[in-house]
């Protein structure tokens, strides 16, 4: 339990710095950020094997973060692993920064794939784990997706891709938190669910809790270990977790605010750090 | 340096053989280099390659935009990826996959679009791209080729081993009229000149160079003299060569397969007017859709012909 509690204290640090980060310009993707902040503690605190002093490492496990809107919950986690100072998440949005609103494999170091598309990171991630596996590696890819993404036609051409492929180092999660830009994913397009659809395309499906740390770690444990499909952790999450502003509001896909609006949302964020680590 | 053929003939093998062909040598050589397709490997003439080189095959089905993206993703783990499809499902329908998850990611693909213009014949309108490189030439640095025979082709097919970034080669399937002796080399970027002339320079690619070599013997015939270049890399687009037969000759005429807004054409004029204005008239098609047929008839019906040039370059010279 121990490794949990730490994996809960970095995850309240990549909630307070990604709030911070969006709280600068007064604007941003506030919703879907938080809703993966939990699984890229995981990610990057425990599961996946990178070196942050050398980027461009070539046998590293990669994440292709196909939502490309969550970029700064993504920055954050860098920035904390130590890709790049802290101070450069304040740059967000602005011009000539390192990190743009979507996520750029040529402007952020520890970003592996460019995306911003919607759709396109299934097809991209597909690729890395066929390259991969020709070229011998033994690394996984990670993908993330977002429900409202699954919208897009391409995302189920890459789901037939990646089972008639078998890319079991492939490991996809789709960020299940119910909301797109216009409202309820349901009311805009009902897609249906989501497990019973890519366990119908052939991969091996999971479904946790996206802000349990232990759920999504145990399911990434899961699906490493079998074989022969790729794995899909459907991520039960609030769009919006844990920042008091965006739960409150509908949608929060992208919000404006004032320092005023926001600063509840930090000063709880960061109460709830506090908390994590003297827990 | 590439070396003209004295007598134009038609090659007595396919192109799509030779990119086979090509690919698989490089292949043998380089465990990089890995080929995909969208169902259309009968089509494509890359049967052996998918024998040989099972591991590095990769076969999508009929999902060009997951296709493209696939590419990307190889080539991110440090491949060199030859994707083909038919040129209208290799450029218009996979517009946004090449821009951002290839050319925005500065990614390292080329994608194959076979059966440019009227050459996809029978298969009518909905597969006849006269708008593959015009939908393509916006995007920032993207590399368009359209080889002219099949020496030019390998020429093209070898130096892609060698470069970074995104292509998009034109691929006539059929036998090509020959035009370059074997072991020819060209530079990526750099028009090949075939036929030097005074009178008027003719800039044609794909199937309508050897049109344009017809119609400059048909004009010395008349006594006018036409030079005639092959401007193989429509994008980027050798202006330096282009301005200086404009001064030249003082007119030029472009020969294409492919709709003139946003082709050849366009390009050549876009060119001309920044660095040598001087009138050009353009053969190829005028903003219409494709249709079926047999090629020589097409040919006929797009005004795709050696007369079409020829009359197109007494008109460029009478507006000088």
């Amino acid at each position: 339990m121990e490794n949990y509690k730490k994996l809960r204290v970095f995850a309240e640090e990549i909630r307070v710095e990604t709030l911070k980060e969006l709280a600068h310009l007064s604007f941003g993707h506030v919703g879907g950020s938080m809703s993966v902040v939990e699984l890229l503690a995981v990610l990057y605190g425990k599961q996946m094997n990178i070196n942050p002093k050398n980027p461009q490492w070539e046998d590293r496990d990669r994440l292709v973060m196909s939502k490309g809107h969550a970029g700064p919950a993504l920055y954050a986690t860098l920035a904390l692993k130590g890709y790049f100072p802290k101070e450069t998440l304040l740059t967000l949005n602005q011009g000539g920064t390192q990190l743009p609103s979507h996520c750029d494999r040529l402007k952020t170091p520890g970003v592996d794939m460019t995306t911003g598309s919607l759709g396109q990171g299934i097809s991209t991630a597909c690729g890395l784990a066929v390259g991969n596996r020709i070229m011998g590696r033994k690394s996984f890819t990670y993908l993330v997706l977002g429900d409202g993404e699954c919208d897009e036609g391409q995302i189920w051409e890459g789901a037939s891709f990646a089972a008639h492929q078998k890319l079991d180092r492939l490991i996809a999660f789709v960020d299940l938190n119910k909301q797109q830009l216009d409202g309820k994913c349901d009311d805009v397009l009902y897609m249906g669910d989501m497990v019973d659809k890519f366990t119908a395309f052939g991969w091996f499906v999971q479904k946790v809790n996206g802000h349990d740390l232990q759920a999504v770690d145990q399911a990434i444990d899961n699906a490493k270990v079998q074989s022969g499909k790729p794995a899909m952790i459907v991520l039960d999450t609030v769009k919006g977790h844990g920042c008091l502003l965006a739960e409150q509001t509908f949608p929060c896909h992208h919000l404006k605010f004032t320092s005023q609006q926001i600063a509840p949302s930090i000063a709880q964020a960061e109460a709830a750090l506090e908390a994590a680590r003297k827990a | 340096m590439y070396t003209v053929k004295s007598v134009f003939e038609k090659e007595t093998q396919e192109m799509r053989a030779v990119y086979c062909q090509t690919l698989r040598e490089l292949a043998r050589k380089n465990p990089k280099i890995c080929a995909l397709d969208a169902d259309l490997i009968g089509s494509s003439g890359m049967k052996a390659f998918f024998e040989e080189f099972p591991d590095r095959a990769v076969n999508c089905g009929i999902q060009e935009s997951n296709m493209v993206g696939v590419a990307a993703g190889m080539s991110a783990a440090g491949m060199i990826p030859f994707a083909h499809s038919f040129g209208p499902f290799a450029s218009r329908r996979v517009l946004d996959q090449i821009f951002i998850s290839c050319a925005y990611a500065k990614l390292n693909v080329r994608i194959i679009g076979s059966d440019p213009g009227v050459t996809a014949a029978y298969n009518g309108g909905t597969h006849m791209p006269f708008e593959d490189m015009g939908a393509l030439m916006s995007i920032p640095q993207i590399t368009l080729a359209e080889p002219a025979d099949s020496v030019q082709l390998e020429w093209l097919i070898r130096q892609l081993e060698k470069e970074y970034g995104v292509f998009y080669i034109r691929l006539l399937r059929k036998n090509a009229i020959g035009v370059f002796e074997p072991g020819s080399q060209f530079a990526l970027g750099k028009i090949a000149r075939l036929r030097e002339g005074t009178d008027v320079a003719i800039a044609a690619s794909g199937i309508l160079l050897g049109e344009a070599l017809k119609a400059a013997q048909m004009l010395e015939a008349q006594g006018i003299s036409a030079a005639v270049l092959n401007p193989f890399c429509w994008k980027p687009l050798d202006s330096d060569t282009l301005a200086e037969y404009a001064a030249k000759c003082g007119c030029v005429v472009t020969a294409e397969n492919h709709n003139i807004i946003g082709g050849l054409g366009s390009a050549v004029a876009a060119s001309l007017s920044r660095t040598c204005p001087v009138p050009v008239e353009m053969v190829g098609v005028e903003d219409q859709f494709g249709e079926v047929g047999a090629e020589d008839y097409l040919r006929q019906r797009f005004d795709l012909t050696a007369d079409h040039i020829l009359r197109a370059a007494k008109a460029a010279i009478a507006r000088k």
